[in-house]
């Protein structure tokens, strides 16, 4: 009833491809961006900012960047966390051997390297596809992890094998370090995520995400319309793995605030593969809705017995916990294979022609 | 949609495109031997064959997907030992697929969008912002696009993922596709195959009017005689892999080897 869009006529091309044609959606997304930039901040504490909605917006950055290749390009990778430590040791290094440059700059500047670490391990996608694929970039998790822990120059040498993040400032204001205020952080990482969002947002509306579709569906029939399928999968490579290395070292100087190799595991990787599938392949949204199904839900769920006033064990908490998610994970999987990206489109689609089927 | 522009060299009736001596093995299975024909710029070049001939193969030696180990291709007065499917494309050769290889996932419009990304030039940074520049490029190939959806009477599927699209109508945007990149030589792997009469006499009209209007050369496989032996203004005949006719099509139907080739001979 809410939900039409009849009456609103698009007179010329610009409007008919604006990624929200629908002024309902534009509403939408201006309420949420307000909910992000003002009422959560006011209204969360310190638990909420740096336990919910900081990991949260980190790993939907980290999916986005999976999503680009894996849901876009069609390139399956369990990389992901190998590339996320990439960034964060870039950083980590940067900002200890250039300690003037603003750290928003080296956060951005890391995915570079992570990009051209992802270019390197992406070469041999042009021969093998699928699985086999998912395997070749498996020995680059693998690869890569021993890296942060082997090579000790990268965490400059700490006894403690890890990364220990210094403070770091921003406008005088202390952005990273144990110092930084959850809602500085917030800001910081909010920030980052809406730009990459917006960027990923073009990338995918343009020429450059119809050439990754078009790989992803039919590489033989891109290949004879002229689009070259190295460099393509190469820049899939290149700008999803940047997304992970920002979303790496934001979540190592902003979330964890120090960081042991450990962290970037192969199961980092499979994390942020679930949230991509569960989410929707091939949908930014669901990159944010994968993220929150997968890490905001437990940690409701968690709370969710003291607030009613259940009194049960922790451990049995946890194992509930878990039992859930994975009951919500296979129910979500069969209502909608697709994802819950394709779902609420389908809740859209309804709701357009609600009170009629169709 | 512009017709192509004429090349200062090439004027109607010129050969276009030529296939020199080209033999293709896989292994030891020979699907080409030594074939050699030429298309002439505005024709439509039928080539037909029995099942397993090699027309298909054909088709990928010209748009450069298959490599063939003898020969030469002449096309647009540059000889080549092979094509590779990106010089083919920049060179205006478009091609549809016998089984439809269109991008499922995506809508008909964005298909249509990606036959034009060899023309689109704005590079990664003005993708990254999609305003300016970028966004001014793509509502110059938007309108370009919108003509040949209104052209191929699409209009009302614009925006529907392909893969939900029957058919018929999968076949049509594939046209569309090839179409986008405002070829010189279009290559249509049978254009009618599992169609109904009323498909069929569609895209029949298509063909012709892409012909016509556009001056678009066309080479089509088929195995609708009739179809084949109405629109096409000359037809070559493929057998296990070795022409076997060459020639307008009232010539061809009469030709012995032909008939032998289709219908069989009495051992």
């Amino acid at each position: 009833m809410f939900y039409r869009e009849a009456g609103q006529f698009k007179t010329n091309y610009a409007a008919d491809m604006a990624v929200f044609p629908i002024l309902q959606d534009k509403i939408g997304i201006a309420l949420i961006l307000t909910l992000a930039l003002v009422v959560i901040p006011l209204a969360g504490n310190a638990f909420f900012l740096s336990v919910v909605m900081i990991p949260f917006l980190i790993f939907a950055l980290a999916s986005i960047g999976l999503n680009l290749l894996t849901g876009y390009t069609g390139l399956l990778s369990l990389g992901t966390a190998g590339f996320m430590g990439v960034g964060a040791f870039a950083c980590y290094k940067l900002t200890t051997i250039f300690p003037g440059v603003n750290i928003i700059v080296w956060i951005l500047t890391s995915g570079l390297f992570a990009a051209a670490v992802g270019v390197f391990f992406g070469l041999p996608s042009l021969r093998i596809k699928g699985f086999y694929l998912a395997v070749a970039t498996l020995a680059a998790q693998f690869f890569l992890q021993w890296c942060f822990i082997r090579i000790p120059w990268l965490y400059n040498y700490n006894v403690s094998g890890a990364i220990e993040v210094p403070t770091r400032t921003l406008f005088g204001i202390a952005v990273t370090g144990p110092n930084a205020s959850p809602e500085m952080r917030y800001y910081v990482v909010l920030g980052v995520v809406i730009l990459l969002t917006w960027v990923a947002s073009n990338l995918v509306h343009g020429r450059i995400g119809r050439s990754w579709m078009a790989v992803r569906d039919m590489d033989i029939a891109a290949e004879l319309m002229g689009i070259k399928l190295l460099p393509t999968k190469l820049l899939a490579f290149a700008v999803s793995s940047f997304y992970c290395g920002v979303a790496g070292a934001l979540m190592v100087f902003l979330w964890y605030g120090g960081a042991e190799p450990e962290v970037f595991s192969i199961n980092q990787s499979f994390l942020i593969l679930f949230m991509v599938i569960i989410g929707g392949l091939g949908s930014l949204t669901g990159s944010f809705f994968g993220a929150a199904l997968i890490y905001i839900l437990p940690i409701v769920l968690r709370g969710a017995p003291s607030l009613v006033g259940l009194d049960i064990g922790a451990a049995t908490v946890e194992h509930l916990t878990f039992m859930i998610v994975g009951a919500l994970i296979i129910f979500f999987l069969i209502v909608e294979p697709h994802g819950l990206a394709r779902l609420w489109q389908t809740g859209k689609q309804k709701l357009r022609v609600w009170p009629f089927p169709y | 949609m512009r017709a192509p522009d004429m090349d200062a060299g090439v004027t109607a009736g010129d050969v276009l495109l030529a296939v020199e001596n080209v033999s293709l093995r896989f292994g030891g299975v020979k699907a080409i031997t030594d074939v050699s024909f030429d298309i002439r710029k505005g024709e439509i070049r039928a080539i037909i064959g029995p099942n397993g001939a090699g027309k298909t193969s054909m088709l990928n030696v010209i748009n450069g997907f298959y490599h063939p180990q003898d020969g030469r291709i002449t096309f647009k007065g540059r000889t080549r030992s092979k094509m590779r499917p990106y010089v083919a494309a920049s060179q205006g050769i478009a091609r549809t697929f016998q089984n439809v290889a269109l991008f499922k996932g995506m809508t008909t419009l964005d298909n249509i969008m990606a036959g034009r990304t060899l023309k689109m030039r704005r590079g990664f940074f003005w993708q990254m912002l999609r305003h300016g520049p970028a966004m001014a490029e793509e509502i110059e190939h938007r309108k370009v696009v919108e003509e040949i959806i209104d052209f191929l009477e699409i209009e009302a599927i614009r925006k529907v993922p392909v893969g939900r699209l029957p058919y018929g109508l999968q076949k049509r945007v594939e046209l569309g596709r090839a179409l986008a990149m405002e070829p010189e030589l279009l290559l249509l792997d049978e254009p009618m195959a599992g169609m109904n009469l009323e498909e069929k006499e569609d895209m029949c009209r298509f063909i012709l009017d892409v012909n016509s209007q556009f001056g678009t050369t066309i080479a089509l496989i088929e195995h609708d005689m009739g179809v084949v032996m109405d629109l096409s203004d000359r037809v070559v005949v493929l057998e296990y892999g070795r022409k076997i006719a060459d020639g307008v099509p009232d010539e061809v139907k009469s030709n012995q080897a032909v008939i032998d080739a289709y219908l069989g001979v009495p051992h």
